[in-house]
């Protein structure tokens, strides 16, 4: 490629710039809106433009490699008999087997399970492979209701009703025929190779008050044993969050626009929902105006990719956190040693996000038999293991700095913004300054 | 065989549903009938047990969700979500029912002896379902698999956005869906017919139904069919 950045007399657009006057050419030649995995890409306020005040005479520390700082959740304690214990706040959201290989999701299966945390099914069913492979899993009860049957129901740890995800809230899912394979197809009973939509409202419930007769449909089916979650997409989360616990969740689960998605149009996944950190202040006041903060835990994802997003989403009101596309990188998902490959899909190492289209290098995003045998689940696993145990040293590394003993001591008065915007949305000063903004004395 | 009253104004919900569930021990109880229901909701969700219950008086939602193997008959009028996501087993109602009866169904199958509300059959993947009056709107919207069998009129947008689920009407179509069209009535599908009128317990001639189903156009992302959605 050119490098044209040295040559002084182009000029390129702000508005106009070389990405936007692409994309016009793409929509005026095929005349349909471009569709794509990941999550949003463009910058938005994160928890980078967050520090934490590590103690020093004010506060006590706890000695780094000698104290105990406890990292273990327990989930659904409202209402489940079998409330869900994971030992690090680190969960694996839900990714659908169809969208991800069948190796891809044992994977998942088997990280998670290495470190005691939970996995998460996704649209279109549950895979043996996966549950076989997770010790604790999340069983997703989605509007299409692919694959969905009361045998699977009975067998998961908690079941997760969805009602948005944060790259997409207010939209369905789709998978595009590339990726309807015969077993797909069979699990979701739809003609192979079709483009499949997935519904965005659910096909028996409309609001709050119905999702509570659905929620206790559920709980009445499973006998009360397992934690019901509810998961919505960032957008008017104070509101959503109280609807939420009124319908009766154990767990509310927070996704915001930077999150992760298999497919859907870009105009969707950069131009709807609010960003993560300025989601969770919103929902923490929700459950703590409710006096539940704690009681219905929250779990918050979009964007966590160390231990340091970790730490501050807990600081900032999170019970645990959720992750995809990390967990995919570290299964293996945009390694360098594709770079060839994603080069002739005309992507590259880093930047590969077409997952709609089955043809994943590294054989995750993929039904194909060939590319999804590439995919060690084994290795894989061990690989996602290694990611989520750096994921919780990094966050007790940080809490242990803060002086706390188990990760949820973590408060907001331990983090600082900074710049305006962050501390505005995460409602912390702005780092020198006794300043948020916005919040009226 | 023994037979089981449970009354709801004396015992609760959580109860029955849990000595529903528990079959296994208590399998010498085959027959179960339940009355003072009050329209109470999720009544007989989850079975899983070739037993019968029967439901004296009106049921709210949910009734006999997801069902298996279970033959639950409900005497009198249903609320949203009778027989949601049923995998087998049959479920019977002799009144009315409201919206989205049978949604999601996987299979068994499910007679309404009166009308159905709005999207009765929503995103069918299996099930039977015959209704002896008339459905509301959307009915079988993005009906997978499976068939609905309507004896009265079936309301405005009937099958839209179908997928491979079969459609009968005797009576009047108030508008078809996207992508939903009439098709022939051959002679395999009048014999389909017949079964399942005949396995419903519904005396009507096979030969006075309409097919419907998917024009499979809208398979395929394509910028002609932007206008459909
Ligand atoms: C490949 C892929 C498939 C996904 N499939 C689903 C799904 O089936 N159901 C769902 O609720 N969310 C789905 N998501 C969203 C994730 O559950 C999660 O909300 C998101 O990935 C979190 O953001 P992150 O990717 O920045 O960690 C998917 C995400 C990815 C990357």
């Amino acid at each position: 490629m050119t490098d044209y950045s040295s040559n002084p007399t182009l000029r390129e657009s702000a508005t106009y710039g070389r990405d936007v006057i692409h994309e016009i050419q793409r929509a005026a030649e095929t005349g349909i809106y471009d569709i794509r995995g990941w999550g949003a890409k463009r910058k938005v306020p994160h928890f980078d433009d967050l520090l934490f005040l590590g103690a020093s005479m004010s506060r006590y520390p706890l000695e780094g490699y000698r104290e105990k700082c406890d990292t273990r959740v327990t989930l659904g304690t409202r209402h489940a008999k079998k409330p869900l214990v994971i030992e690090t706040p680190v969960t694996i959201a839900g990714m659908s087997f169809g969208a991800l290989s069948a190796q891809a999701k044992e994977a998942l299966g088997r990280g998670a399970s290495e470190v005691g945390t939970s996995t998460t099914t996704g649209d279109g069913g549950m895979t043996a492979e996966e549950r076989g492979e997770s010790t604790k899993l999340v069983y997703q009860y989605l509007p299409s209701r692919y694959g969905m049957n009361p045998d699977d129901l009975r067998k998961a740890d908690a079941i997760e009703v969805v009602l948005g995800q944060g790259a997409k809230p207010g939209g369905g899912g789709m998978l595009l025929g590339q990726k309807i394979s015969d077993r797909v197809a069979q699990m979701r009973t739809l003609p192979k190779g079709i483009d499949q939509r997935s519904a965005c409202r659910h096909p028996d419930w409309t609001g709050p008050d119905d999702l509570a007769i659905k929620i206790a449909e559920l709980r009445e089916i499973t006998d009360w044993q397992v934690p019901i979650y509810i998961k919505v997409g960032a957008t008017r989360t104070y509101y959503d969050v109280k609807l939420a616990v009124k319908a009766g969740a154990d767990v509310v689960v927070l996704d915001g626009m930077q999150g992760g998605t298999a497919a859907t149009q870009e105009v969707f996944i950069e131009h709807v929902g609010i960003p993560t950190m300025a989601a969770i202040p919103q929902a923490a006041q929700a459950l703590q105006e409710m006096g539940v903060h704690r009681e219905v835990q929250l779990i918050v994802s979009g964007g966590i990719r160390n231990g340091a997003d970790v730490a501050k989403a807990i600081a900032l009101g999170a019970d645990a956190v959720a992750i995809g596309t990390a967990a995919l990188i570290a299964l293996g998902d945009n390694h360098p040693r594709y770079d060839e490959e994603y080069r002739q899909l005309g992507s590259a190492a880093g930047f590969y996000d077409d997952f709609q289209e089955g043809k994943c290098p590294a054989g995750i995003s993929t039904q194909d038999p060939e590319l999804s045998q590439r995919l060690d689940p084994v290795a894989a696993g061990k690989r996602l293991a290694n990611y989520l145990r750096v994921l919780t040293l990094e966050a007790q590394t940080l809490a242990r700095a803060c002086g706390k003993s188990h990760l949820h001591h973590l408060e907001p008065e331990d983090l600082v913004a900074l710049n305006v915007e962050a501390a505005a949305m995460a409602r912390v000063p702005l780092a020198g300054t006794d300043w948020v903004p916005g919040q009226r004395f | 065989m023994m037979m089981k009253t449970v009354d709801l104004a004396e015992q609760s919900l959580r109860a029955l549903n849990q000595s529903l569930h528990d079959g296994e021990m208590l399998s010498d109880i085959r027959e179960w009938r339940v009355t003072n229901t009050d329209g109470a909701h999720n009544i007989a969700c989850g079975l899983n047990d070739d037993i019968s219950v029967d439901i004296d008086g009106h049921a709210g939602y949910y009734c006999a969700g997801m069902n298996q193997r279970a033959s639950v008959t409900v005497h009198g009028n249903v609320g949203v979500g009778v027989a949601e996501n049923m995998m087998s087993g049959t479920v019977r109602v002799t009144g009315d029912a409201s919206q989205s009866a049978g949604a999601t169904a996987h299979g068994g199958l499910l007679v309404i002896e009166g009308n159905a509300a709005a999207r009765c059959g929503i995103s069918m993947k299996g099930v039977d379902i015959v209704v002896k009056g008339n459905t509301g709107p959307m009915s079988a919207f993005m009906g997978q698999a499976g068939r609905l069998v309507v004896c009265g009129d079936a309301g405005d947008a009937l099958g839209d956005s179908i997928y491979e689920a079969r459609l009968y009407v005797k009576g009047r179509v108030g508008t078809l869906g996207a992508d939903c069209i009439e098709k022939p009535m051959r002679a395999e599908h009048q014999e389909e017919l017949a079964a399942l009128l005949e396995q419903a317990g519904i005396d009507e001639d096979p030969a006075d139904f309409r097919r419907y189903g998917s024009a499979r156009e809208l398979y395929h992302f394509k910028v002609d069919n932007a206008s459909a959605y």
